[in-house]
């Protein structure tokens, strides 16, 4: 018998004897074992994110899954949520959707996470929708505003943070019509669901007419000059910005070189002082008059109590990083989903907990509520507005909510936010 | 047996089935995620396959790889998604899908080609340097077809009922993607060693010599980058497949420098070298994170920065330690090895 016979001949034993072994694990006709919740046990429950931790997109948002962690530390600290410690695994994806897809499988499949919190982008997010959905993986408090994670046919266990971007759009155009009526309107936007969900916003409240001029960029052009040349030959006066914070920085300095001094009306993604003032160093002093929204508390105003709350928490858990709108963010984000758990109750389980997101009753650090229910899984449903003055960026007027349809009215909210509880560091 | 030995299409066919049971074998032991894993190891396996062929064999550089599989993965996302939107569905529709993004990137290869056998050394690497870069800025600039940078969710059937409602889905693309690279290992296995390889590797060596034994130089040199675009095409195909998404993000330069640099480390030329390369584009990452993710108890600080970068550095370090410890990259190595012991061994 020659060596390749003999060879071959092993090869066939050995392959027979593998199927053997193969042919009595499962083969896709019974459920997959699995009488315990995922992730959960009497102590512990496993719960996971994707963030940019490194990469174009990282800076700033790096800084909130740690917050969000700091929180849980809290949290934990005091004995966690109906006697169970909160785990936060952070996994980083780069902002890269191929990464998002590995990092997610890994969270859900091999670290057993009882489910996905935050999330962060529209682009890497939504790749990995049908997989979650597929494995009833509980997807909650999207960190984007995008319209896709609001379908709750489709997406049962989907629930997303940010105030949407067409309800934001909708409330910065009724400023803009409140107060620079009869002012030519422009448009400058993300090339993506960002800019466009945005920009139906402004238009169903200024009318599709009313923007003069419509403008859009990609993150990774940094050149900006021929859009805002456009818009300064278009003789705008007013310009609404759908800009992350690089953007707005970008834009703001570009329209000053060319001598163009609109005022500007940015959307809460990219609207926040301290880090546009840190990326326009010495230039900080265009952003004066800047309108902005935003709907939780401001880092910077320590007389706010719920900033007090965070700060304190953030001094001791996460006293490395910088506290700014990130942290703010990331906080807000974990008290929330500690909330959520409680509602859940002692048994906890998915059903359980995305029950407990669709029935609400959520208060919060944010000015307007969440809009949660069985047939609207968004997050909040709106805004107040900034402005940058002397150097620090101060809230002013009523809360607005609305939804987003085009043709529902934009409301002022007057419920006023619940005073935190009281912090105990142990 | 002689038989076996002599006619080297039977040969492979053998190989390749037996490695196709094994394959399937383990997919089935396999937990889903490493399933998920093995998958995305066989899409990057016909890309490297491709290039190994092109860059080991005929000499020319590519550093634009990546953006070939984009222009696979592109493909395949608007042709499920437009035969989706037609209601033409079915777990047949798929393969055509594939077959689609094969041949337009064995079209932009052939393009590319073109130009590439008019082109030596650094300007080579320049001409496909510029794809790498051109092709993702393509879908920003028709965005209204592509996109831009949020790119486009791809329409994929579920696992076939008759496998039963539990069958886990990464299994399922486990199956896909091992059928395309044994199908592409199987077909550049055959060419190599025939008198395409040979053409290939004449060209490779001297040019001039080639040129006198009557070889068109420009010719191989074009086939061979149609070839390699081919696999890049499915493998960037599977690969949306996998990831039900496309996006430029997930085809930048940094990619096509990966996979040239998992070519080299792999061993350049060999298709076994290609195996290794597609293993060690999965399994370096994933090492890295376990390795930040250990240190997260000691220090936190360096875990986060590591987090992300480690898999670069780790890269790097490798191809410095393959280039000086064996050119020949691990196949090399293995080569070596398997040498040593069998003159070691007193043979039987």
């Amino acid at each position: 018998m020659n060596r390749l016979m003999r060879r071959t001949l092993a090869i066939a034993t050995a392959a027979a004897l593998l199927t053997a072994a193969a042919a009595c694990s499962d083969d896709g006709q019974t459920p997959p074992a699995g009488v315990e919740v995922p992730g959960v046990t009497a102590t512990e429950i496993v719960v996971g994110t994707h963030m940019p931790l490194t990469g174009p997109a990282s800076a700033g948002y790096s800084e909130i899954a740690p917050a969000s962690k700091a929180y849980f530390d809290y949290v934990n600290a005091n004995g966690g949520v109906n006697g169970r410690k909160i785990t936060y695994k952070i996994m980083d994806d780069g902002y890269n959707p191929a990464n998002t897809q590995t990092v997610v499988r890994q969270l859900v499949l091999q670290d057993k996470v009882f489910a996905i919190l935050n999330g962060l982008g529209t682009p890497t997010h939504s790749g990995v929708l049908d997989f979650l959905k597929t494995n009833r993986v509980p997807d909650l408090f999207v960190a984007s505003g995008s319209r896709n994670w609001n379908q709750p046919d489709k997406y049962p266990g989907t629930f997303g943070f940010n105030t949407d971007y067409t309800v934001e759009g909708k409330i910065l155009a009724t400023h803009v019509k409140a107060n620079f009526a009869g002012k030519k309107t422009c448009f400058f936007g993300q090339d993506d669901d960002f800019g466009r969900d945005s920009l139906v916003g402004v238009e169903a409240v200024l009318g599709a007419g009313a923007v003069v001029a419509k403008e859009k960029y990609v993150v990774t052009n940094q050149n900006v000059a021929p859009q805002i040349g456009a818009l300064k030959a278009a003789g705008c006066e007013v310009v609404v910005l759908a800009t992350v914070p690089g953007f707005t920085a970008l834009s703001v300095g570009t329209a000053a070189r060319l001598g163009f001094r609109p005022q500007w009306v940015v959307s809460n993604v990219g609207s926040d002082y301290q880090t546009l003032s840190k990326l326009l160093g010495e230039g900080k002093v265009l952003l004066e008059g800047v309108v902005g929204a935003s709907n939780l508390p401001a880092p910077l105003d320590l007389n706010d109590p719920w900033t007090a709350m965070f700060k304190k928490i953030h001094d001791k858990y996460n006293g490395s990083a910088p506290f700014n709108g990130n942290t703010v963010y990331g906080m807000s984000v974990a008290y929330t989903f500690v909330q959520a758990l409680q509602n859940a109750g002692k048994d906890l389980t998915r059903e359980g907990l995305l029950a407990a997101v669709e029935k609400n009753g959520f208060t919060g650090p944010g000015y307007a509520p969440f809009r949660y229910s069985k047939t609207d899984h968004s997050g909040y449903g709106g805004y107040r507005l900034t402005k940058i003055e002397a150097g620090t960026q101060v809230f002013f007027g009523p809360v607005y909510t609305t939804d987003d349809t085009p043709t529902s009215p934009v409301t002022e909210y007057p419920t006023p936010r619940p005073t935190p509880p009281a912090v105990t560091l142990p | 047996m002689n038989l076996l030995r002599s006619a080297t299409l039977l040969r492979h066919l053998a190989l390749t089935l037996l490695a196709g049971f094994a394959l399937y074998l383990l997919s089935l032991e396999l937990d889903p995620f490493r399933n998920f894993q093995l998958a995305t190891v066989a899409a990057y396996l016909c890309a490297t396959a491709g290039l190994t062929v092109l860059t080991g064999l005929s000499g020319q550089l590519s550093l634009g790889h990546g953006a070939l599989m984009a222009v696979g993965a592109y493909t395949v996302a608007l042709c499920q998604n437009t035969l989706a939107e037609h209601d033409v569905t079915g777990n047949g529709v798929l393969p055509l899908s594939l077959l689609a993004g094969v041949l337009v990137t064995m079209a932009a290869g052939f393009v590319i080609g073109l130009a590439a056998a008019r082109l030596r050394g650094p300007y080579l690497a320049g001409v496909t340097l510029a794809v790498a870069v051109a092709v993702p800025a393509a879908t920003v600039t028709f965005d209204e077809l592509f996109n831009s940078e949020q790119g486009l969710g791809v329409y994929v059937e579920p696992p076939p009922l008759s496998l039963g409602p539990y069958f886990p889905n990464e299994r399922w693309q486990a199956w896909i993607a091992l059928l395309g690279a044994l199908l592409t290992m199987l077909l550049l296995a055959n060419l190599v060693r025939g008198r395409f390889g040979r053409t290939l590797r004449a060209v490779r060596d001297d040019e001039v010599a080639a040129r006198l034994s009557g070889i068109d130089v420009a010719r191989a040199q074009v086939q061979a980058f149609v070839v390699s675009a081919a696999g890049a095409g499915l493998g960037g195909g599977l690969l949306a497949v996998l990831a039900q998404s496309v996006s430029p993000g997930a085809f930048s330069l940094t990619l096509s420098l990966f996979l040239l640099m998992a070519v080299v480390i792999g061993g350049l030329g060999s298709l076994s070298g290609a195996v290794w390369g597609a293993l060690l584009l999965v399994a370096l990452p994933d090492l890295a994170h376990q390795v930040s993710s250990g240190l997260v108890a000691s220090s936190p600080a360096a875990a986060q920065r590591l987090e992300g970068n480690l898999p670069l550095l780790v890269f790097g370090l490798t191809l410095i330690v393959v280039m000086i410890a064996m050119p020949g990259g691990v196949q090399g190595l293995l080569h070596r090895v398997t040498g040593w012991a069998r003159r070691r061994l007193p043979s039987r």
